[in-house]
């Protein structure tokens, strides 16, 4: 489903290399969980592959379902389905959180040649997605993000999620900030959307997210690159030891 | 002290350029205006006020031409159940007009009263204005006050059931217009003016607005969209005790627009805002210039200014807020940002507070910048297009200003040619 091949990627402000050669495969259904050292370019790939300004990929490639990503504009690869749960959700006054949903979900079905949802459909929609997420109803009324707590801006990444329904879900450390009860909604949410035609990569730094989230595969990145690769019993053993020695291991 | 020759001959051409209408209850204030005109002279690019507007084609004998320019959209307000006063290049066209004729205000005619030896107007005519020359002069309004050839003068009793909509038709090429309106609102009443419409090539419009205690005026205006019109307005409003007073203007286009608001708290716990949201393209320069005097207990003031500018557009901001001895518990809010799409475009800002109470509250704030791109990632990331992103995070920079608006209906129907000047330029 998602073809990482060889990518390298530096700032396109500065002189620096962050990516070093990423090979990465994640197929339909199935969860990859990604971690690695603070700096180590996780977040840096996340936003590689999702389109954000500032970066220069130097070499290599990804596809999502065959479809090259890389010289698509950001909402060509919303469309296609590519969703990123951002480390850091935006705040954005003035743009109601409603507002919003509606616009993003009704361009994605515009841009693939679908009907737009009525009003009444896509607020019923909302509603019981919300409601599964313990969103209220005055928070989705509130502008995009501001004054959320953290906890409740991961919520909404996730609500945003369920709404558009993306091929490929990529979560950057969506359980950071989260309280124990909330972290299950989350997952629930996530679980929820896995299926056989839908990819997870999964950027995390603590093994408790994948109690919830069971990984089919544990990459763990360092300076730029994937270098080691195992089943859940990885992200176990990073729980327990640390890098140290995994990162030991592959030098 | 005699005037600097340049500003002496500008002004005297310019004088000589009117004729003042004689006799009647308006007369001693016209003629008093005359002279402060002649005492001030006409502001010229040496004023420290006009610092960032050229005013020279404000002052000129003869106006520039405006090209008349059709939009092809319906005039705004248009679906509202309201009190059309209409003026044609300055001029009233009764047959546009409705039958000023609503429960709880009376709306007369400059140019019917002024013949009159008596009249209420008269204690507010040119008072205000002349009130509002100190301690910044603005020789346009006295210009205006001496000059006018009508404008509207309401006497708000009670609560009318619909706004009184002022409409400014542009018709002719050529026209200058000088309107001036008086606007009185008793204790306890409440009403709301609309005005809309580019008004001629040249407009010079002045607005008295007296509110009395617990009383409660809404004013929301959209200055036309023709690209070449010019206009210098002043809004002169004075509140009592526990009187509100709500001020939204939204300009879209215009070569060159003044807009200068003097408000004066003289009764405790009153409330008045002053906001605007203005949109330029290329040849575009809008000044607003707003100053607040609190000399009363508990008042709060809040002037909120956003500015879109494109195209090597100016926007530009003076703001005062003054806070007398003893105006004690003075909450006072103050911003203006712009929101530059482009490097070509530039916004100059003058905030400035004056306090000597020391139990208030004041801020100020004024920033200038391009759409924040993280925002924008943001929102694109989702699938929302460029184009509509950028349409998006616009609105929302001018949200502030436009939700002053209390009436959601108005408000929305402002957000709406604020989308459309958008989407034209998609
Ligand atoms: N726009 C940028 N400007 C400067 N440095 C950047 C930028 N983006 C990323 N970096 C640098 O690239 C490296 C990788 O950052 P990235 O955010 O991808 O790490 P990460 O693995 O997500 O870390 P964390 O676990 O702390 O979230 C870091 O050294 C970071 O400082
Ligand atoms: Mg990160």
């Amino acid at each position: 489903m998602l073809e990482i091949k060889n990518l390298h990627v530096k700032l396109e402000e500065e002189d620096k290399q962050i990516l070093k050669g990423v090979n990465l495969t994640v197929e339909a259904g199935k969860v990859h969980a990604i971690m690695g050292p603070n700096g180590s370019g996780k977040s840096t790939l996340s936003y590689v592959l999702s389109g954000k300004d500032g970066y220069e990929v130097t070499e290599g490639s990804a596809s999502l379902l065959g479809e090259e990503l890389l010289e698509l504009e950001p909402e060509e690869r919303a469309a296609l389905g590519v969703f990123l749960a951002f480390q850091y959700p935006v705040e954005i006054p003035g743009v109601g959180n409603m507002t919003f949903l509606r616009t993003a979900v009704n361009a994605q079905r515009k841009a693939r040649g679908e009907e737009e949802l009525s009003a009444t459909d896509f607020l019923k929609h909302v509603r019981e997605k919300a409601k599964e997420l313990k969103i209220d109803a005055e928070m989705l009324k509130r502008p995009v993000n501001v004054g959320f707590s953290g906890g409740e801006k991961k919520r909404n990444e996730i609500l945003q999620m369920a709404m558009l329904e993306p091929k490929m879900c990529i979560l950057d450390e969506t359980d950071s900030g989260l309280d124990v009860d909330a972290m299950k909604l989350v997952a629930d949410g996530v679980n929820a959307l896995r299926d056989e035609g839908r990819g997870f990569l999964v950027i995390t730094h603590y093994q408790r997210l994948l109690d919830h989230i069971k990984p089919d595969v544990v990459h763990i990145m360092a300076d730029g690159r994937i270098v080691k690769t195992g089943g859940p019993e990885l992200a176990l053993e990073v729980e327990n030891n640390g890098y140290a020695d995994i990162l030991s291991e592959v030098a | 002290m005699a005037l600097p020759e340049l500003k002496q001959s500008t002004t005297e051409a310019r004088l000589a350029s009117l004729s003042l209408p004689e006799g009647g209850c308006l007369d001693a204030a016209r003629r008093a205006a005359v002279s402060r005109v002649q005492t001030m002279g006409l502001p010229d690019r040496r004023d420290e006020y006009w610092k960032y507007t050229r005013p020279d084609t404000l002052t000129s004998a003869d106006a520039p031409n405006a090209a008349v320019f059709d939009s092809g959209e319906a005039p705004m307000f248009d679906t509202f159940d309201r009190i059309r006063i209409v003026f044609v290049d300055g001029v009233f066209d009764a047959e546009a007009s409705d039958d000023l004729s609503l429960e709880g205000v009376n709306i007369e005619r400059l140019a019917e009263i002024q013949g009159k030896d008596i009249h209420w107007a008269k204690d507010i005519y040119g008072v205000l204005e002349a009130r509002g020359q100190t301690p910044v002069e603005r020789p346009l309004a006295a210009l205006n006050t001496a000059f006018a050839t009508d404008g509207v003068v309401v006497h708000v009793t009670g609560k009318p059931s619909k706004p009184i909509n002022l409409v400014y038709r542009h018709e002719t090429e050529s026209s200058d217009a000088i309107l001036h309106h008086v606007i009185k609102v008793d204790s306890g009443a409440e009403a709301t003016i609309l005005e809309n419409g580019p008004a001629a090539s040249r407009f010079n419009k002045a607005m008295e607005i007296d509110i009395a205690d617990n009383g409660t005026l809404h004013l929301v205006r959209a200055q036309g969209r023709d690209h070449e019109r010019r206009a210098a307005t002043h809004l002169f409003a004075r509140l009592g005790t526990e009187a509100v007073f709500k001020s939204f203007t939204l300009t879209v286009n215009g070569v060159l627009t003044r807009n200068e608001a003097v408000v004066e708290f003289l009764g405790d716990d009153a409330v008045a805002h002053v906001a605007g949201a203005c949109v330029g393209d290329g040849d575009f320069h809008h000044d607003d210039t707003v100053f607040v005097t609190h000399d009363a207990v508990n008042c709060e003031s809040r002037q909120v200014f956003k500015k879109v500018l494109r195209n090597g557009a100016t926007g530009v901001f003076q703001g005062k807020i003054l806070v007398k001895e003893g105006a004690q518990k003075t909450d006072g809010y103050q911003i203006s940002q712009s929101l530059l799409l482009d490097d070509d475009s530039q916004f100059l800002a003058k905030p400035e507070l004056e306090i000597y109470a020391d139990d208030v509250a004041c801020s100020h704030g004024s920033t200038s910048g391009a759409i924040d791109e993280d925002g924008l990632f943001y929102l694109r990331s989702r699938g929302v297009p460029e184009s509509e992103a950028t349409d998006l995070m616009t609105l929302a920079f001018l949200a502030e200003a436009v939700e002053e608006i209390e009436d959601d209906e108005i408000a929305a129907s402002i957000n709406d040619r604020l989308y459309g000047w958008l989407a034209r330029r998609r």
